[in-house]
């Protein structure tokens, strides 16, 4: 049996869970086994309706007294519990802050090897999967065998374009009450502050505009604020920009920073580090502005102009004002 | 309070990842090596935490002799000590790591060193296994949070933030714990040249790592570039020639204005 861990907000399943759901369901129908789903808190009903669509057979709503809100521990030891309860030989995981951290807790409750940011699972004749995952946020990809009577794996994210099943199903739902002891209950989320940030978050974006080293100094951001502006868009940056103190942690893209999906990202004055680009693997369009047409960007970008931002984006942003 | 600061050499990869004939490795003959930014912060936090509260901040790694390079880097920011738990510089997997820092953790605490708080990065650079930390705080049954940003510790309590949609979560824990943290929880700070030189002679504990992996595994059998769309940019021109090109694109091929 195949079991996917499913976030959900009020019955609502994630998306990025669905995708997780998705590689799921193909790993039951190879094996020829079932797919189950597991979900924490809410109203378990109203979620199976939702799953029926993505073909589950059985949901586990898990519960318990004490269990009121995320508990990192006691989310990965319940799933675990479950996984042994159940007998099922692989979880399948979103990609997500939680997700990796729910897997990492039920990989030691089960003693099992996890593989993250999967893109590929194939089924040996041995029961061993033979599969592709990220490595480098994504700039390589590892080939690797993943062996054992329990598997914990995540899908990695945008690589499983969320499908309906062939047939619908009516998911049945159990109910699954883990033994939970008080050191599993420990860390708990105490409490929650809401942000005080303004604009449209680098993620949501339909337009970034991205500056680097080649930008200059803190100052010379303006005339990207302006241009981001001008197209109802947000401003980003690389790491070197953030080393230098130009521009918050936040309008970090790439590897450890925001991963960004707008409709046109313009680089200005950025190299194109391989760290950079797997943030903006999501971006649909990419214009380059740099001095060098020999970097990178001018590879990975759909339109280049090649010279100097501080020259190129004023004279854009008059020209944009003046269409308007 | 000590806080122990684990990081990971990798190769500091550019433009391009150029892989081994074998495909088994990066080819850094041509590469510098670093580590994750997220462990960068993991060393300044460190070294803030211990310095905040009195006590001292260790930096350790499993990896091979040249991986004293990254233990320099963060003893030139005035972390107090390092170890290095010594491989052939072949890979070790996460769990076999994991268990190989918890069996040092408990060694020194038989010597007399303990621990109030491990760091650790939230994800590796180049494996992203998202798991040492989880396993390190099991084996040793600590409590553990992942993903953090912000930290602030007030007497045996740890108050750490996670960053969510529109907010932070923020969990309260007891000391000793376990923290995973990600880049931007603080500005790692730029070692002088002096501190440079400082460490490059300070004394560095070494020791063979000892590390099982558990039921089942997960084996490499090799790395491959994935392929990309490299097909040059169309060059729209040079300079604000360009200009009436750009808004022509942005108007109809993307139609954002
Ligand atoms: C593990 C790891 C993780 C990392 N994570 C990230 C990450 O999340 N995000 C990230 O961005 N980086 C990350 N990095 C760093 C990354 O490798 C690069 O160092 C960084 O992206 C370089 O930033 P840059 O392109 O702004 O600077 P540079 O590489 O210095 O490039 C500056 C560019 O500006 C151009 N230029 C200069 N002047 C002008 C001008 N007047 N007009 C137009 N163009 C001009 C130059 O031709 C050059 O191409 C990471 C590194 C590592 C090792
Ligand atoms: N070889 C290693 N030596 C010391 N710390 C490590 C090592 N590998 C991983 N870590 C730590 O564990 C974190 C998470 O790694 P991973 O589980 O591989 O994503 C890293 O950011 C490091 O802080």
């Amino acid at each position: 049996m195949i079991l996917a861990l499913v976030e959900h907000e009020r019955g609502l399943p994630a998306e990025a869970s669905l995708e997780a759901l998705t590689l799921a369901r193909e790993l039951a129908s190879v094996e020829g086994t079932d797919l189950d789903a597991a979900a924490f808190g809410g109203d378990g009903s109203a979620l199976a309706d939702e799953l029926g669509t993505y073909g589950v057979d059985t949901l586990h709503h898990v519960d318990h007294d004490d269990l009121d809100g995320y508990a990192p521990e006691a989310w990965g030891e319940s799933l675990g519990q479950l996984v042994e309860e159940i007998d099922a030989g692989t979880v399948v995981v979103p990609s997500t802050d939680r997700g990796h951290e729910v897997a990492a807790h039920a990989g030691v409750t089960l003693d099992a090897p996890m593989a993250t940011n999967c893109v590929a699972v194939e089924v040996d004749d041995a029961g061993a999967y033979e599969l592709e995952r990220h490595r480098w946020g994504g700039s390589l990809l590892e080939h690797a065998r993943l062996t054992g009577d329990r598997k914990v794996i995540s899908a990695a994210e945008h690589e499983f374009p969320v499908t309906p099943a062939d047939e619908a199903t009516a998911p049945t739902v159990t109910e699954f009450t883990p033994s939970l002891e008080a050191d599993h209950l420990r860390v708990r989320v105490d409490r929650v502050e809401a942000s005080d940030e303004e604009g449209i978050p680098l993620g949501e974006a339909r337009v970034v505009v991205g500056g680097g080293r080649g930008v200059g100094g803190a100052e010379e951001y303006d005339q990207l604020e302006e241009l981001a502006d001008l197209l109802g868009g947000t401003v980003g940056a690389s790491r070197a920009a953030i080393n230098d103190g130009w521009r918050p942690h936040d309008d970090q893209i790439g590897q450890t920073g925001a991963k960004i999906s707008p409709d046109i990202y313009i680089a200005c004055g950025i190299s194109g580090a391989v760290q950079h680009m797997v943030g903006c693997k999501g971006a649909e369009t990419i214009l380059a502005i740099n001095t060098d047409p020999e970097a990178a960007i001018i590879q990975k970008a759909d339109w280049a102009v090649v010279g100097d931002l501080h020259e190129v984006v004023p004279e854009l942003n008059d020209a944009l004002r003046d269409s308007a | 309070m000590n806080v122990l600061a684990c990081i990971k050499r990798v190769p500091n990869t550019g433009a391009k990842i150029v892989l081994t004939d074998d495909n088994q490795r990066i080819d850094a003959s041509n590469l510098g090596f670093t580590m994750s930014p997220h462990e960068e912060c993991v060393i300044e936090e460190a070294i803030q935490q211990a310095d905040a509260h009195g006590g001292s901040a260790h930096v350790l790694t499993l990896g091979p002799e040249e991986a004293t390079e990254q233990l320099r880097t963060g003893l030139a920011m005035q972390a107090d000590e390092a170890s290095l738990l010594e491989t052939d510089g072949s890979e070790w997997g996460p769990r076999a790591t994991a268990d190989a820092i918890a069996n040092v953790v408990r060694e020194m605490a038989e010597d007399g060193t303990e621990f109030d708080l491990l760091l650790l990065g939230n994800e590796s650079a180049d494996a992203a296994n998202y798991q040492v930390g989880v396993r390190v705080a099991r084996e040793l049954g600590l409590p553990c949070v992942t993903g953090i940003k912000s930290l602030e510790v007030e007497g045996d309590t740890a108050i750490a933030g996670r960053e969510i949609a529109g907010g932070e979560e923020i969990y309260e824990i007891d000391l000793p714990a376990v923290i995973t943290v990600k880049e931007g929880i603080n500005e790692p700070r730029y070692a002088s040249m002096r501190a440079k030189m400082r460490a490059r002679n300070m004394e560095i504990d070494r020791r063979e790592p000892v590390g099982t992996a558990g039921a089942g595994s997960l084996e490499k059998v090799r790395l491959e570039t994935p392929e990309t769309d490299d097909s040059a940019a169309e060059i729209l021109g040079e300079g604000p020639e360009a200009v009436p090109e750009i808004v022509e694109i942005l108007e109809s091929e993307v139609s954002v204005v």
